[in-house]
């Protein structure tokens, strides 16, 4: 096994206007099975970075536990990381964005991780509004203890050995949408073309952003019978829409017959540029995303793309009023005014 | 698009630069392994099989290999492919001339006349005694190795490696007609050989026409002749200050000849630019090395003398100039002459063949350059009995193109003396097998190195000026070779890809450390290479692009900087891709099928 990548690279790599290549934004060699979903998850967030320019440590990457939650190690090597507790990433990440609101925050999970263990964690992040994107890599199986259903499995799929499940899924999607997430999408491991822009456009964005990404475990969840497998995503796959992020600082050339495009611009001026495949509710109709979703699902579809997004929407940081310097960076002064304010504070209470 | 057809050996053969750059097509991968683990005799073996001379070769060799080698393109310097040659050579054991092939007990009833006893005869004889012909080489010298004796300097190839493997061809059982000058090849014809083959060189070194020539004459040599009297020890000393004329390998040797037999102030001078010279970049920087110094623009005028005696050469200055085709003239750049004094001159400005001992009437053509008339791929002249190969066949290459065209030769000389036809080629012989050992486990060192090129070790520069006999080089020890072989990216262990097993789930692309791997949708060959993952920045490099995968879409490979490192295989859960060595011999006389004669 090779645990090293040569460190020789192509010399016709294009450099990024920081003069980092994509190469620079890798981590350490995977030690995933070969073939698995998540590493290519993991390239989609090198190049997505590597093309929105981002200074690598002004990033954090938090995760959990699971087959996903140990891909931090293989993306953005010079980044801030946080591997916590099972099911945690969601507090630790809002502790972690209320401290230093200024860093870029990435939570990548599995739908064991957020699904199963974290669900409660997942619902109260959304809701919150925490100024991250939160991915879940979905391949509906516990891959580290060998290949049960997890939580999102699908009714009636197969596992590996034949069993079929009997029991419900949860879908992530869904669930961010009425818990009030503000930047709601789902991609595919398998079709970086749509996943890409996907996280480009998520990272830009302010508030809560979800992606829900499917995965297949080329170990325990590729066969005949799954729905989480190459084969079946591909067949199923119902693209909403494909989007382009334009960042703000470049001028928008329309190449594309008007009206075809469907343009968003996010808070800090990107914009975000839709080009729809199949539906037509308007992105930012929350109740909308959720009926189409619904529909496609009923029959069978996995809707992928850009649902929805409100590019107006607040974060925690709003809500509370804190104050714009990050906590971190307060000295003793401005976080503790003294006695004679706290009396004041006090006697404005009696 | 067209999938690529790697069926045909010539894709894969590409893929290994080194191999595919050489004239003899020498299997230089697997022999670099070989060092690497120490099977010297085998290594040799694989060479000498292929270029006939490993231990020569692997000081001498214009290396058209290491411009070619991948190792270029991904970091500064090629591996040094010629010296490891040599480690081959030096560190063998005595039991490998068990394994060379004998000549027959019974003939075949069919002589061969070779005239000169230089590489390509020697190759000829090699590929033809061993099926049963009766070989007779013609020499004019008392020793067999033609240029490789007269020209290159003790101090590059010393005598000892020059006669073993000379000798280890002559002793297969060739008969020798050495100190023997033809003077007609009417009256070799006329003795009733079956087939001649010419592999006489190009021995008319060229002179310069200028004023000053005739009357200095005592002073200026002409390079070849003077190095090959040097060789056999006619000449033993030079001027003090001495002028080498010309930028080619041959004044490298002049040069560096001339400052071991007296020469303190010697240099070369130059018409062409630094860049341009002919000479290998090597060989100017040894040069360089002995404190030579090379001046560049300017050609000789005249040669001044007093009372009959050479005192040095005028030069006039020079510029390059290019036009819109990019052709390029010396334009005198009207600054003053230089005069640079001097006691004696050599001339090496290139050479031509001749062929005064060929009588015209013997059936064979030649072009107004007095070149033979041959064909290029059976190297058989316009009379059907007589073939050519080496400097004499196309004008002066090197060693071991003369070699590739020996080769060809006695393929061809063979079929002659068979009766059968000449123009059916036999196809190198090739195999393709997977390198998987396990899991993830290749039976090759997939590990890149990023080691720099190592230098050869040189003898201190005093002591070496000192005897033009003693080899200047040292040679890789077998440490530095080990060093030095790790370097090879192994670009015989081939990226193999099989269409009907990729799932399209991107790992190899995600792996890639060099950007190589794209999946694409189809398109115009021109336009899909537009959307590589990395700018296609050598269009000479083969493209590998697959038939159409499950969702239609192609996989394709610029195999320009591609590491040989195997983690696309590694990484693939379905072994679409695998890593499979690639090994080619090319077919020499005889070895296409058995035969009983």
């Amino acid at each position: 096994m090779t645990y090293l990548k040569p460190h020789f690279r192509n010399p016709a790599l294009p450099s990024n206007a920081l003069g980092y290549t994509r190469r620079d934004y890798e981590g350490a060699v995977s030690t995933l099975c070969a073939g698995c979903g998540h590493d290519s998850i993991s390239a989609a967030i090198v190049q997505a970075c590597f093309e929105l320019d981002l200074p690598p440590h002004r990033l954090a990457k938090l995760s959990g536990i699971g087959c996903s939650s140990k891909t931090p190690t293989y993306f953005l090597g010079a980044s801030h990381g946080f591997n916590s507790v099972h099911g945690r990433m969601p507090s630790v990440l809002t502790g972690a964005n209320l401290a230093n609101r200024d860093l870029v925050y990435l939570g990548v999970s599995g739908d064991g991780d957020s699904a199963s263990i974290g669900l409660g964690q997942f619902v109260h992040a959304m809701r919150r509004g925490v100024n991250m994107l939160y991915i879940v890599e979905n391949n509906g199986v516990y891959g580290l203890t060998k290949g049960q259903f997890s939580a999102t499995a699908d009714k009636g799929s197969k596992s590996k050995k034949g069993a079929v499940n009997p029991d419900d899924p949860i879908d992530l999607v869904s669930l961010a949408l009425q818990m009030g997430a503000t930047f709601v999408g789902r991609g595919f491991s398998g079709d970086k073309a749509q996943l890409v822009p996907l996280i480009k456009a998520a990272l830009r964005h302010r508030g809560v952003a979800f992606l829900d990404v499917l995965s297949p475990c080329v170990t325990f969840n590729n066969h005949p019978g799954s729905t989480k497998s190459y084969d079946y995503v591909r067949e199923h796959n119902a693209v909403f829409n494909r989007p382009d992020v334009v960042p703000h600082r470049e001028a928008i050339t329309a190449d594309s017959a008007p009206g075809e495009l469907v343009t968003v611009t996010l808070h800090d001026g990107s914009v975000v540029r839709l080009r729809p495949v199949a539906g037509d509710h308007d992105v930012h109709d929350r109740i909308a995303a959720m009926n189409h979703l619904a529909e496609r699902q009923a029959e069978g579809e996995i809707v992928t793309g850009l649902l929805y997004v409100d590019p107006d929407a607040g974060d925690l940081h709003d809500r509370l009023n804190t104050v714009d310097t990050p906590l971190n960076r307060l000295n003793d002064a401005e976080l503790c005014p003294g006695a004679a304010t706290l009396a004041r504070v006090n006697a404005a209470l009696r | 698009m067209r999938p690529t057809d790697t069926g045909s050996p010539d894709y894969f053969h590409r893929v290994v630069d080194c191999q595919w750059a050489c004239p003899a097509h020498t299997p230089v991968p697997e022999y670099i392994r070989l060092i690497a683990a120490g099977r010297y005799d085998d290594a040799y073996l694989i060479n000498w099989k292929s270029n006939v001379f490993p231990g020569i070769l692997g000081r001498t060799c214009d290396r058209p290999c290491e411009p070619a080698c991948r190792r270029g393109r991904v970091e500064a310097e090629p591996v040094a492919i010629c010296r490891l040659k040599r480690v081959a050579a030096d560190h063998k054991g005595p039991d490998v001339r068990a394994r060379f092939p004998r000549a027959p007990a019974v003939k075949n009833g069919k002589r061969v006349a070779l005239i000169g006893a230089g590489p390509a005869s020697l190759t000829v004889a090699r590929d033809l005694v061993p099926l049963g012909y009766h070989v007779v080489v013609y020499d004019g010298e008392a020793k067999g190795g033609g240029m490789m004796r007269s020209q290159i300097p003790r101090f590059r190839l010393p005598d000892a490696v020059l006669d073993e493997e000379v000798g280890q061809i002559l002793d297969m059982g060739v008969e020798t007609r050495f100190g023997t000058w033809v003077s007609s090849l009417t009256a070799v014809l006329d003795e009733g050989y079956d087939a001649v083959f010419v592999g006489t060189g190009a021995p008319r070194g060229r002179d310069v026409d200028v004023p000053g020539r005739a009357e200095a004459a005592a002073n200026i040599h002409i390079g070849i002749d003077w190095l090959s009297s040097v060789s056999f020890g006619h000449t033993g000393r030079i001027g003090r200050r001495v002028i080498v004329l010309g930028g080619g390998n041959t004044a490298m040797d002049c040069c560096r000849t001339a400052r071991r037999l007296g020469g303190e102030d010697v240099a070369v001078v130059v018409r062409s630019g630094f860049e341009e010279m002919k000479a290998s970049p090597w060989e100017k920087e040894d040069a360089l090395h002995e404190g030579i110094p090379i001046h560049n623009f300017l050609v000789p005028k005249a040669f001044t003398h007093a009372r009959g005696k050479l005192t040095g050469v005028v030069f006039e200055k020079v510029a390059a100039r290019y036009d819109d085709k990019g052709r390029r003239s010396l334009i005198p750049t009207g600054e003053p002459d230089v005069h640079m004094a001097c006691d004696d001159v050599l001339v090496a400005i290139g050479q031509d063949n001749a062929f005064p001992w060929i009588e015209r009437d013997a059936g064979i053509g030649f072009d107004r350059w007095g070149l033979p008339t041959v064909d290029p791929v059976t190297f058989q002249s316009s009379n059907p009995k007589v073939f050519f190969g080496g400097d004499a066949a196309f004008g002066p290459k090197n060693i071991i193109t003369a070699v590739a065209q020996g080769h060809e030769a006695a393929i061809s000389i063979d079929a002659f003396c068979q009766g059968s036809p000449l123009t059916d080629r036999p196809p190198p012989h090739v195999t393709l097998i997977s390198q998987k050992m396990g899991l993830h486990e290749w039976s090759y060192d997939n590990d890149v190195s990023v080691d720099t090129r190592h230098k050869v070790p040189l003898r201190e520069t005093a002591v070496a000026l000192k005897d033009v006999r003693v080899e200047v080089e040292l040679g890789f020890d077998v440490d530095l070779a080990w060093q030095e072989a790790q370097r090879c990216l192994n670009c015989d262990v081939q990226t193999a890809f099989g269409p009907a097993l990729c799932i399209e789930c991107d790992a190899c692309l995600d792996i890639c450390p060099v950007d190589c791997l794209t999946i694409a949708e189809d398109g115009g060959e021109g336009e899909l290479l537009t959307r590589l993952k990395a700018p296609k920045l050598h269009a000479d490099q083969p493209t590998y692009v697959s038939g159409a995968l499950k969702t239609g879409r192609l996989m394709v490979k610029d195999e320009d900087v591609c590491l040989h490192c195997g983690l696309c295989a590694e990484r693939c859960p379905t072994g679409a891709w695998d890593m499979q060595k690639f090994f080619l011999e090319m077919s020499h006389a005889g070895g296409a099928a058995c035969r009983s004669r």
